[in-house]
């Protein structure tokens, strides 16, 4: 089976600090994976790599078995497959909830506008906010806008997710209808790739477990083995400080 | 006393916590009566000071004869019409070309290295160059070369001027507002699949614009006053027409009279984007406290 999403000997640096050193990635279809480390350690830039929103240094990502960095792809065929979700929403302030669902679709999948309305309105539907499809989203809740924002990226069929550390900008009592969002999309079958710093959830919800440290991947495995009995020092510090935050 | 026991650090600072707001009050109001008793003094000393000087008779004649005023008056507001529809056209104008220039400047990628570099080239051609120098240079150069389907009209030439001088500031001016518009809302246009032109038409812009909506309202009051350039090439603007008065009569009411229709127009205009600008302003604090 072709995976789903494939990184080979990924290097990426901003100026003079290196981010990613040599980052493998596989992703099988259907698959839930939950990236962790701390702040810092590469885990929004590897995403952000995945979408081609920054240009890498070296190393090859392949989607469905097709590089992506070749540069003769279009990166916005690439962007069209998968949908990301930022930790500060990112939704156009000028927009309504309706125009920021059906941009996407009209203006990318030249989908005639009564069918993405349609669309947006069965997204906000299924997640409870069909109430809010005319507001702006400076009207919403920070929760409300990272949903509306999880609908935009839906609202183009993607066939993977990226989460960018979705739930970190959100107050605590607001994390968790978030979450449920992502659970749901995993009932569903959704292939994702999720930078959290949520380590409940991603024990709960992920299917393989990638503890990113300075740049490389330190460790991976299933929830149980990297959360139980991490091998790495390094991965058993992080936890032991998780815990003492009284996050996990 | 140097050092006041705690007591007397917590009795005063409640009792100003108090009483702050009504003495504020009252400090408002009696620096409104002190504004406008010393406003009306002023003023009047320097209007005496004026009306009652030795050369005070000569100047009235000269600047603000009212036979003379009324004599100029119809062919300077005649002019002025011509004026106001110059600006109007080059406004327009002006908005567009900018924000074309504006967009190409913020393409990114090596493909647009081309456009951007003649973009750039071109700004810093335009502003370089005195606007009078472009309108002469447009507005006698270009009808004398007699090139066949040109237009050769100097007016045509020297709102041409104008739009292009004005075109490179104002591009400047959005693309300031491009760049005040966080990175993140670009990639999230990009991450739909949008491309760099559709993400800047729909998601940038449309922001750019709303910032910088005070900028563009202070180039429009530069405008409406250098409208009145054109006048070198002899078109018979509100100027024109007030020198070709002051040359028949050797009196200077006429540019007076020139003067007072600028002031009618721009003055509002600069009004308004104040109150715009302060709204904005306010809107954007409200925003932010939320």
């Amino acid at each position: 089976m072709t995976a789903k999403v494939e990184v080979r000997g990924l290097v990426k640096s901003y100026e003079e600090k290196v981010v990613l050193r040599d980052v493998d990635l596989e992703v099988q279809p259907h698959e839930v994976v939950c990236l962790i480390g701390s702040s810092g350690s590469g885990k929004s830039t590897l995403l952000k790599c995945i979408n081609l929103l920054v240009p890498i240094d070296r190393g090859e990502i392949y989607v469905d078995g097709v590089s992506i960095t070749d540069p003769t792809v279009n990166p916005n065929m690439v962007r069209e497959k998968m949908g990301i979700v930022f930790q500060a929403f990112n939704l156009f302030p000028h927009m309504t909830v309706r125009q920021n669902i059906t941009l996407g679709p009209v203006k990318v999948h030249g989908l005639p506008r009564r069918e993405a309305d349609q669309r947006a309105r069965d997204l906000l539907e299924r997640f409870g906010l069909v109430d809010e499809v005319d507001e702006y989203p400076d009207r919403l809740s920070g929760g409300q806008q990272q949903r509306v924002a999880i609908i935009r990226a839906l609202a183009t069929r993607p066939e993977l997710m990226l989460f960018d550390e979705v739930t970190s900008a959100l107050d605590p009592e607001l994390v968790a209808e978030v979450l449920n969002v992502i659970r749901d999309l995993k009932q569903e079958g959704m292939t994702m790739i999720i930078a959290t710093h949520e380590m409940g959830f991603a024990r709960d919800v992920a299917d393989k477990v990638c503890f990113l440290d300075d740049g490389v991947f330190l460790e991976t495995g299933p929830p149980g083995d990297i959360f139980e009995h991490p091998s790495q020092p390094r991965t058993r510090q992080f936890l032991q400080r998780i815990v003492e935050a009284g996050r996990l | 006393m140097t050092t006041p026991p705690p007591d007397d650090i917590r009795g005063p600072s409640l009792w100003t916590s108090i009483r702050r707001p009504r003495r504020y009050r009252e400090e408002g109001a009696r620096a409104a009566i002190i504004a406008a008793i010393s406003t009306v003094v002023v003023f009047a000393l320097l209007a005496w000071w004026v009306l009652s000087s030795e050369a005070w008779p000569e100047v009235q004649q000269q600047f603000f004869n009212p036979d003379h005023f009324t004599a100029s008056w119809p062919d300077v507001l005649d002019g002025f019409w011509l004026n106001i529809q110059m600006f109007a056209v080059a406004e327009v104008l002006i908005l567009i070309v900018a924000l074309v220039l504006a967009m190409i400047r913020a393409l990114r990628g090596p493909a647009f290295f081309p456009l951007r570099v003649l973009v750039i080239g071109f700004i810093d051609l335009v502003r370089g160059i005195p606007i009078i120098l472009l309108i002469l240079l447009l507005g006698f150069g270009v009808p004398a070369l007699q090139l066949p389907g040109v237009p050769n009209s100097p007016l045509f030439w020297g709102v041409t001027a104008l739009v292009i001088s004005y075109s490179a500031y104002t591009a400047e001016v959005y693309r300031a507002g491009i760049e005040s518009v966080h990175e993140s809302q670009r990639m999230a246009g990009r991450s739909l699949g949008l491309t760099q032109i559709q993400s800047l038409r729909y998601v940038t812009v449309p922001q750019a614009i709303r910032n910088v909506i005070p900028a563009l309202l202070n180039g429009f009051v530069s405008l409406q006053k250098d409208v009145a350039l054109v006048f070198v090439l002899g078109v018979r603007e509100a100027v024109r027409e007030a020198q070709i008065y002051n040359a028949r009569t050797f009196n200077y009411t006429a540019y007076v009279a020139a003067a007072v229709l600028f002031l009618v127009a721009s003055v509002p205009v600069a009004r308004f984007a104040d109150w715009y600008t302060e709204r904005v302003r306010r809107r954007r604090q409200s925003v932010g406290g939320v």
